[in-house]
């Protein structure tokens, strides 16, 4: 102890705390603060990096998440629009199967009637000719049966025995 | 990284025991000479411990029997009825006394004594001088290199921080060695022990102290062999630096703590008995944390250099083919060693101040502790 109190020396004390005050004054002006500053801002910057890099994770799932959910809603859609084409399609196509039935029905129809009054004016036609050819005939009949007068006697006796009978 | 230097250990505890065994030999061997050299160099360890006036980098003895020094003389600065201020070649590396305005000064074991005109030094009973010593503001070896280091340290990281600046933030360079200590620092030192809301205060300190140690610590190792950090002085100049800081920086906890550490956990006459013995011990504690730190740094740094120029010394007093390589073996283990220890005792150093810093600045939670103790209840 008594060799460390002589060992002392004053003047290298004052030195000391004076370099060394300066030296801290110094440094801590001129290194440890921009060195520090710098690590912490490089340390924040590594943080929001990182936080931001998170995020865009983040997003990057949501704008998968929406885009497969547009996805389905376009399909969706298409399957509708398939669904009501077809139904669509097939509504025409019973639609038009119908007119065209009814439209049948009523060609045919006509035609039947066409065939119809065709057929009456036809009988009467022939109703007509018959008419006219039995007349012809009744005439030659009557005619030939005129000739003599017997027999115009004996056909007036018969009508008018016809008539009696009715 | 860990296997060669057991390895080195190993190695070193081998040449240990072979060293004391040839030792004896030797000894046995040559009687007469050995002594003197024995003394020279014994004392020229505890000349290298002490702090000197003049930047000598070796000497030798010339052919006309003169000690040539090779080095530069520092200037001296007394205060003795004002200040003189003169060379360090007055003395002659002690050989002379220097005459200045009329006084004379003896330069006597690293130390000016002002004496008569015929460089007489008085001694007590105890072989000390009684001679009146000048107050010593020299600029020594040990300023020397302080200023050194500082230089070295300021332009080392100014351009450090320069470096940051120009690229983007990332280190370059010598940069990338000294980054990972500075974070080291602050995260497993500074953050640790003084907490996150506190310790940007206290990184400008601690980066200054763990470096500037660091920093002559290995300064000490080189063959310029500058003891500073082994220097009594200093260590107290570091040690009283955090002494200030720490009770300076001190909140209301921590002066509550020393002068009532029991708070309110004992009625005032309960304290009052054990307050006579308790207080004077906390009070104590302030100054004892910081001799350790200073008495801790001192006595590593200085036994190092004792052992490491011992083991050197052996080299010339063994003399033979066997024990100087295992002695030169030795002593580079030691080396080292002492390289290990030279980060060690800054990194102690600046991890103490820093528990100390944190005892200073703690706050403590006393809603929390109020919580606790219910829970408690």
């Amino acid at each position: 102890m008594e060799k460390l109190v002589n060992d002392f020396s004053f003047g290298l004390f004052f030195w000391q705390i004076i370099l060394f005050v300066l030296l801290l004054l110094l440094l801590r002006k001129f290194a440890w603060k921009p060195i520090l500053n710098a690590v912490n801002d490089r340390e924040d910057g590594i943080k929001d990096a990182l936080a931001a890099a998170e995020n865009a994770k983040k997003e990057m799932q949501n704008v998968t998440a929406d885009s497969e959910k547009l996805l389905k809603e376009a399909r969706a859609e298409r399957e509708a629009m398939l669904k009501e084409a077809r139904e669509i399609k097939d509504k025409m196509i019973s639609d038009s199967k119908e007119q065209a039935k009814i439209e049948g029905d009523k060609m045919i129809k006509q035609a039947q009637a066409a065939i119809e009054s065709e057929k009456k004016s036809a009988v009467a036609d022939i109703k007509n000719q018959v008419a006219e050819l039995s007349i012809d005939i009744a005439e030659k009949v009557i005619k030939e049966q005129l000739a003599n007068k017997d027999k115009q006697l004996k056909l007036v006796d018969d009508m008018l025995g016809d008539i009696k009978l009715n | 990284m860990r296997k060669p230097l057991l390895l080195k250990i190993f190695l070193a505890a081998v040449l240990l025991l072979g060293n004391s065994s040839f030792a004896n030999v030797k000894e046995a061997a040559s009687d007469e000479p050995k002594k003197d050299l024995k003394t020279e160099i014994k004392e020229y360890i505890s000349h290298h411990l002490q702090d000197s006036h003049d930047f000598s980098l070796f000497s030798y003895t010339n052919d006309a029997g003169e000690h040539v020094y090779v080095g530069s003389p520092l200037p001296v600065i007394l205060w003795d009825n004002g200040l003189k201020i003169f060379s360090s070649s007055k003395f002659h590396h002690g050989e002379t006394l220097a005459e200045v305005d009329g006084n004379y000064y003896k330069l006597y074991h690293s130390k000016i004594y002002k004496t008569d005109a015929e460089g007489t030094i008085n001694y007590d009973g105890e072989h000390h001088p009684t001679n009146v010593k000048p107050l010593d503001f020299s600029i020594t070896k040990s300023v020397v290199m302080m200023m050194v280091t500082g230089l070295l340290l300021l332009w080392l990281f100014s351009s450090l921080a320069k470096s940051y600046v120009k690229n983007n933030s990332v280190p370059t360079g010598i940069g990338r060695f000294f980054e990972p200590i500075v974070l080291y620092i602050r995260d497993d030192i500074a953050i640790a022990n003084i907490g996150e809301k506190k310790y940007k205060r206290y990184m400008p300190f601690l980066l200054t102290v763990f470096f500037f140690i660091w920093f002559l610590n290995m300064f000490g190792l080189t063959p310029l062999g500058v003891n500073v950090t082994g220097n009594i002085a200093v260590t107290t100049a570091l040690a009283v630096i955090v002494f200030l800081i720490t009770n300076f920086t001190g909140t209301k906890d921590y002066w509550k703590h020393i002068f009532d550490p029991l708070g309110d956990g004992m009625p005032w006459y309960g304290k009052l008995i054990i307050y006579i013995i308790l207080v004077p011990i906390e009070i104590l504690g302030l100054f004892i944390k910081p001799f350790a730190l200073l008495i801790r740094l001192y006595a590593n740094m200085t036994a190092g250099h004792v052992v490491l120029m011992s083991l050197i010394g052996l080299i010339f007093i063994f003399k033979s083919w066997i024990g100087g390589p295992l002695s030169f073996g030795l002593s580079f283990a030691i080396t080292l060693i002492e390289v290990l220890v030279a980060l060690l005792q800054a990194y102690i150093f600046t991890m103490l101040a820093a528990l100390y810093f944190g005892f200073a600045s703690e706050e403590h939670d006393h809603g929390h502790e109020e919580d606790a103790e219910l829970v408690h209840l």
